[in-house]
């Protein structure tokens, strides 16, 4: 937050004011961060507020929601409540794990392309081509290369991402190198690894910052995607998308098996989108009137 | 103008490269054997030998990716492992359900998401502008797997409206293809619909906004003649972009809707090789899905030089 403030600070009088007065103050941040607050406390605390989310107990299979189990059991009596608090994990360490993996490797190639003309002709290429390739069919191509793990899927995620946020950063690159404080610099005699770090770095922060949440929601749902093709992670690890996908067999006689993960995932999802849109109308102003 | 789309289609076959380049490498930057991939768990070393000699997988690599690429420069996507058929067959055999798909949903999405987003912006503010705006900001986190089920639930499963799930060729009657394809249209068209109606609005806010929008109104024109002649057409670039950017959006989710809904189409044929690992079905599919998208690219760049004449530099 510290460094997106320093971006901003000539256009924004109130970017000294606190993180914490700041979400208070907007709402959609505020309820889009409750909501991340509450999912990622269950997820940690998991073992302690669920049961055991692989437990077969084929005396209990195919319940409805009830007091004992609240959102019903699967054809295999596992419960879907414990199944859900434990998928909140996979969904949250996939989301921001792509979402800080791609951002750093997105800014690396993009500062240098921004800087870097022969480096920028051959990298454009290549990121022009991997998103000519629809993400998830990408994905499925890299996960069935190598057995299947959360690591490799978590690869997978970011390798289309990365394009989307190395075109972010090289665009705010391209603009900032024209600007009279930049001339100023290199004939002060500043060298380009420092006018990178010092003078183009912090304007490239604030918009991607706000990239980096709509990266978190899309891998998120790109995650479940795939879990549900059968093409995510194992399927004994209870991620949404496969416990999705394991109900699709009874929708018609449970259809809770799937409604009910897929309102939490759509829920999380919301969550990190409010809170990027209310990242982005606070950090990028101008951005922000163009939506 | 002829110069400006000449250039612009010059730039496609770069990218085309990159991604044949990336296909034609995907499958050999696995760690290991691939033919042992493609074989699978129990095949035995005899069968593995067959699958290296049949792909050409024991020529140099040089070599083998002038063949392959030749072979597509022809129109050839190479054989599938499993049913012996040339891709390009079963990609075609494929083809009318994906298409037929895409097509509802182009249209019921533009035709709903655009006068929405319109609306929205012409009553900004008001109650109508808060639901479609709320509309959009829900629609976009929906899954499209999400969104599938909630609707066969209510439409098939409780209402008993539409068919559950299942796709009807054109060759059985026009209504009843289309019948088979509200649910999954609808389905698939919303986090896109959301997208739209969201630019819209701004695009239009942002026109309403100029002087000429006021003098067409004080001077007396009919509000939908301003509203569509004089703004829609002049917010036009933003909102054909994002359809265009939309269609990328739609492919992948083209894979996990024929999936719900049960649908023959390209998506399904995708995930069964990826299951079955039948490569060169899976790397036929992910150039003409590349294809396409490089296609829809281009459509949406030379739309703007018919939209924006400001634009043929």
């Amino acid at each position: 937050m510290s460094a997106a403030s320093i971006a901003l600070e000539p256009a924004a009088g109130r970017a000294s004011s606190g993180l914490w007065s700041e979400i208070r103050r907007n709402p959609t941040i505020f309820l889009g961060c409750a909501i991340l607050l509450v999912l990622a406390a269950c997820a940690i605390l998991a073992p302690w507020i669920a049961a055991d989310p692989l437990k077969h107990a084929p005396v209990n299979r195919l319940k409805a929601p009830s007091a004992e189990f609240w959102f019903g059991t699967d054809q295999f009596g596992r419960d879907i409540y414990s199944r859900i608090v434990y998928g909140a994990r996979v969904s949250l360490i996939v989301g921001l794990s792509v979402a800080a993996i791609s951002s750093v490797l997105g800014l690396t190639i993009g500062l240098l392309c921004g800087f870097y003309r022969w480096f920028d002709g051959i990298v454009m290429r290549i990121m022009d081509g991997i998103m000519a390739i629809p993400s998830i069919l990408l994905a499925i191509a890299l996960i069935t290369l190598v057995h299947p793990s959360l690591t490799v899927v978590i690869i997978a995620i970011i390798i289309p991402e990365v394009p989307r946020i190395v075109r972010l950063v090289r665009s705010v690159v391209l603009s900032i190198r024209e600007q009279p404080y930049i001339d100023g610099a290199v004939a002060g005699g500043t060298k380009a690894p420092r006018l990178l770090v010092r003078h183009v770095l912090p304007n490239a922060v604030a918009p991607l910052i706000v990239q980096a949440t709509y990266v978190c929601a899309s891998a998120i749902i790109t995650e479940a995607g795939l879990s549900f093709l059968g093409a995510g992670v194992p399927p004994e690890i209870p991620s949404w998308g496969n416990i999705i996908a394991q109900g699709r067999v009874f929708f018609q006689l449970t259809p809770w098996v799937i409604l009910i993960p897929g309102v939490f995932l759509a829920l999380t999802v919301l969550a990190v989108n409010m809170l990027g849109d209310g990242l982005r109308d606070r950090l990028d102003p101008r951005l922000a009137r163009r939506m | 103008m002829s110069a400006y789309i000449l250039r612009r289609l010059l730039a496609t076959f770069p990218v085309m490269a990159v991604v044949a380049i990336f296909v034609f490498v995907l499958l050999r930057l696995a760690p290991g054997d691939p033919a042992a991939l493609i074989a699978g768990d129990d095949a035995t070393a005899a069968d593995i030998a067959n699958i290296r000699t049949r792909l050409g997988l024991d020529l140099p690599i040089w070599h083998q990716f002038v063949i392959w690429i030749g072979g597509i420069l022809q129109g050839d996507l190479g054989v599938s492992i499993f049913s012996n058929l040339p891709v390009t067959r079963l990609i075609a055999q494929r083809l009318e359900p994906t298409l037929m798909l895409a097509l509802a949903t182009l249209i019921v999405a533009v035709s709903l998401a655009v006068p929405l987003g319109v609306l929205a912006a012409w009553k900004a503010k008001s109650l109508v502008d808060r639901i479609v705006m709320g509309f959009s900001v829900m629609g976009f986190a929906v899954p499209v797997f999400l969104a599938g089920y909630v609707l066969i639930y209510i439409f098939a499963i409780q209402l008993r409206w539409l068919p559950v799930q299942g796709y009807k060729p054109l060759a059985d009657g026009f209504w009843a293809s289309i019948q088979s394809l509200v649910l999954p249209a609808i389905a698939l068209g919303t986090a896109y619909m959301a997208l739209i109606a969201r630019i819209t609005r701004a695009s239009m806010l942002e026109v309403l906004s100029q002087d000429y929008i006021r003098t067409a109104n004080s001077k007396g024109l009919a509000t939908e003649r301003v509203l569509l002649l004089h703004a829609l057409k002049n917010a036009a670039v933003p909102i054909v972009t994002i359809i265009g950017i939309g269609i990328a959006l739609l492919i992948s989710g083209v894979v996990i809707t024929e999936t719900v809904f049960n649908i023959p189409g390209l998506g399904r044929l995708t995930v069964d090789a990826v299951l079955k690992r039948d490569y060169p079905i899976v790397q036929g599919l992910i150039l003409v899905f590349a294809m396409t998208k490089v296609f829809i690219n281009l459509m949406v760049d030379i739309s703007y030089a018919f939209l924006d004449p400001r634009i043929r530099y």
